[in-house]
């Protein structure tokens, strides 16, 4: 494997340029996520609620439904969803040493996505009591143990020795689809109409369905992930030395490799549960990152967390408005969007990356 | 010190090293040397831990079993033969991948490049440089990772495999020097070895390995005998003298002269 990422020609001073990253991509997700609240079909905007919020005049009920309850938490899903994605994608491409490495991609949102479909098909058969405590996160843990299951399996099947090979992993990543595909599939035969309408719901991606159960249910895992992710970036540098050379630096590497691989479980698992497939967002924050402030995991992963909740909230804001008052799911804008950049990696890198 | 003691590995069902002890003085270069397959780089990667192994390592009178990996990290650097890095690094970025912390202005990532040659490559991108340029970085980053020879008092280590193999004579000159430095200022440097006039010339310390065992050890003056090498590699050799000072140089003989 013979990856090197496009390399930029003006190289001075990133690192620093990296953390001024932090406060503009920061600055960014709040404009965007203002311009979010502000915009939606009902024609409630922010404009005319912040005074009456400042001058505590009470909101009308459509103001404070359509706030509170429709785009606060949507935008708060859309937060977490793309911070999740975009870091899981980088992590997972400091694990694989590969820049094509993302959970849409090679199969993990498609084993999240079957754990999920099974806890809502399977999910009755468990015993009153235990649905009672549990019910509610049954399908994000669920999701979250698929996708940790099929991340392992990628992970036992492409790498040999410490090198991942990235055609046996993206060959991988197509059989795991196509298995939980045809799952899938025989779940459809055994689903209620009601059942089938949760599944259609997680092959298109969505944020439609936003509440703030979703949010409480998704946030705690996202960030716990999040979390632990951030504190892996010097042991991702040294894997890209290779794992020798990362244990010889006195990184402990297996360690490291069973964390990085739960947090892209766990950020994926909660984010498929409840939101669906949304691709490409893992890849494309990374990759536009590492061109603009190099591929230093201690900046790039704070930096794709940010980035990625910025493309997800712009990419829901136009799902919402294109079609309005329909609305497009998100996974198609994102692969629209998405796709062709991924095609773009691709043809930069067609010399350099050894299949 | 590096003390070994009857260092067996097993790989699979094959035993690899039969029982080899060796030992490596700070302020010396102790060569590893031997036919292919001899089982040089398994004895390093024992000795750098990075497979199971029965008998005895210490480093600095420590079991290395005792090692915690940021320690032995802290007290050894290992250069790989070769490197493949992924991702578009800054030579900077890499020397300080080694570092358990990085200081904001890079001044030990900075002394390190300047002592391998590299100073004002800090912003160049790896992937742009040459092999010979890439080796040294690597040969920064170990020794920015170990930090200085002596550190309180104890000897740092550095651990080579096959330094030179790749790298033109200039280069092959120039990190040898640098080796040989870092030993002269009190380190301990242990490196596998094929070239044997190179060997000669740098070494304090050699030791021949052959078929898993070890062979002979001892100064390049005493392990350098037409006998020895001619039996420990399986074809004539012939071992004569340079000018001053005298170092053994190898020349090979066409069998049956």
């Amino acid at each position: 494997m013979a990856v090197t990422a496009d390399i930029p020609n003006n190289v001075k001073s990133r690192a620093s340029f990296a953390r001024q990253l932090h406060i503009l991509l920061g600055l960014g997700l709040l404009v965007t996520c203002l311009f979010s609240l502000t915009t939606g079909p009902t024609g409630v905007s922010l404009l005319e609620v912040l005074p009456k919020l400042l001058s505590r005049t009470p909101l009308s009920k459509l103001e404070q439904v359509v706030l509170f309850d429709i785009r606060l938490p949507r935008l708060a899903l859309g937060i977490a969803i793309g911070a999740a994605l975009a870091v899981s994608g980088a992590v997972m491409q400091g694990l694989f040493r590969n820049p094509l490495a993302d959970p849409g991609i090679v199969g993990v949102s498609s084993g999240a996505g079957l754990g999920a479909i099974l806890a809502i098909v399977l999910g009755g058969l468990l015993p009153a009591s235990f649905l009672a405590i549990f019910g509610q996160y049954l399908v994000a843990v669920s999701a979250f143990l698929g996708g940790w299951l099929s991340t392992i399996i990628l992970y036992k099947v492409a790498t040999r020795s410490g090198r991942t090979s990235i055609a046996t992993m993206l060959l991988a990543g197509i059989a795991m689809g196509a298995l939980a595909g045809a799952v899938s599939g025989i779940m459809t035969y055994i689903a209620t109409d009601d059942q089938l309408r949760d599944m259609t719901f997680w092959g298109m991606g969505s944020l439609a369905g936003a509440n703030w159960t979703k949010v409480m249910a998704a946030f705690p895992i996202i960030l716990a992930c999040l979390g632990t992710s951030f504190c892996l970036g010097r042991g991702l540098n040294a894997i890209a030395l290779g794992e020798a050379t990362a244990g010889h630096i006195g990184i402990r590497v297996q360690r490291m490799k069973n964390i990085a691989i739960l947090c892209v479980a766990g950020a994926t698992g909660a984010s498929v549960a409840v939101s669906g497939g949304i691709g490409f967002i893992g890849i494309v924050a990374p990759h536009l990152l590492r061109l603009m402030s190099g591929p230093d995991h201690r900046t790039l992963l704070i930096n794709s967390a940010l980035l990625g909740a910025i493309l997800l909230i712009l990419a829901d804001t136009i799902s919402r408005q294109i079609v309005a008052p329909a609305e497009l799911p998100i996974g198609i804008i994102t692969a629209v969007l998405g796709a062709p950049i991924f095609l773009w990696i691709l043809l930069r890198q067609r010399s350099v990356v050894d299949l | 010190m590096l003390n070994a003691q009857n260092i067996k590995v097993q790989i699979g069902k094959k035993d690899i090293l039969h029982g080899v002890s060796i030992t490596a003085k700070p302020g010396e270069v102790t060569a590893i040397v031997g036919h292919n397959g001899s089982g040089k780089t398994t004895l390093m990667r024992a000795l750098t831990g990075d497979v199971s192994y029965t008998g005895t390592v210490t480093l600095n009178g420590r079991d290395l079993q005792t090692l915690s990996p940021e320690d032995q990290a802290e007290i050894r650097g290992v250069l790989p033969q070769a490197s493949a890095l992924s991702f578009p690094f800054q030579v900077i970025e890499v020397v300080e991948i080694g570092l358990r912390q990085a200081n904001g202005t890079g001044t030990t990532a900075r002394h390190a490049l300047a002592q391998v040659g590299l100073s004002g490559y800090e912003n160049r991108l790896y992937q742009e440089l040459s092999g010979g340029e890439q080796q040294r970085v690597h040969l920064a980053r170990v020794m920015a990772q170990v930090s200085a020879p002596i550190v309180d008092d104890a000897p740092r280590w550095l651990f080579l495999d096959e330094p030179v193999s790749a790298l033109d004579i200039a280069h092959q000159l120039q990190v040898m020097d640098l080796a040989r430095s870092f030993a002269r200022s009190g380190g301990g440097v242990l490196a596998i070895m094929h070239d044997l006039n190179l060997t000669a010339f740098y070494a304090d310390h050699m030791v021949l390995l052959s078929k898993g065992d070890l062979l002979a050890k001892g100064t390049p003056a005493e392990v350098m005998q037409d006998d020895i090498l001619s039996q420990a590699y399986g074809c004539q050799l012939s071992v004569g003298v340079a000018p001053p000072p005298g170092t053994p140089f190898l020349l090979p003989q066409m069998a049956g002269i």
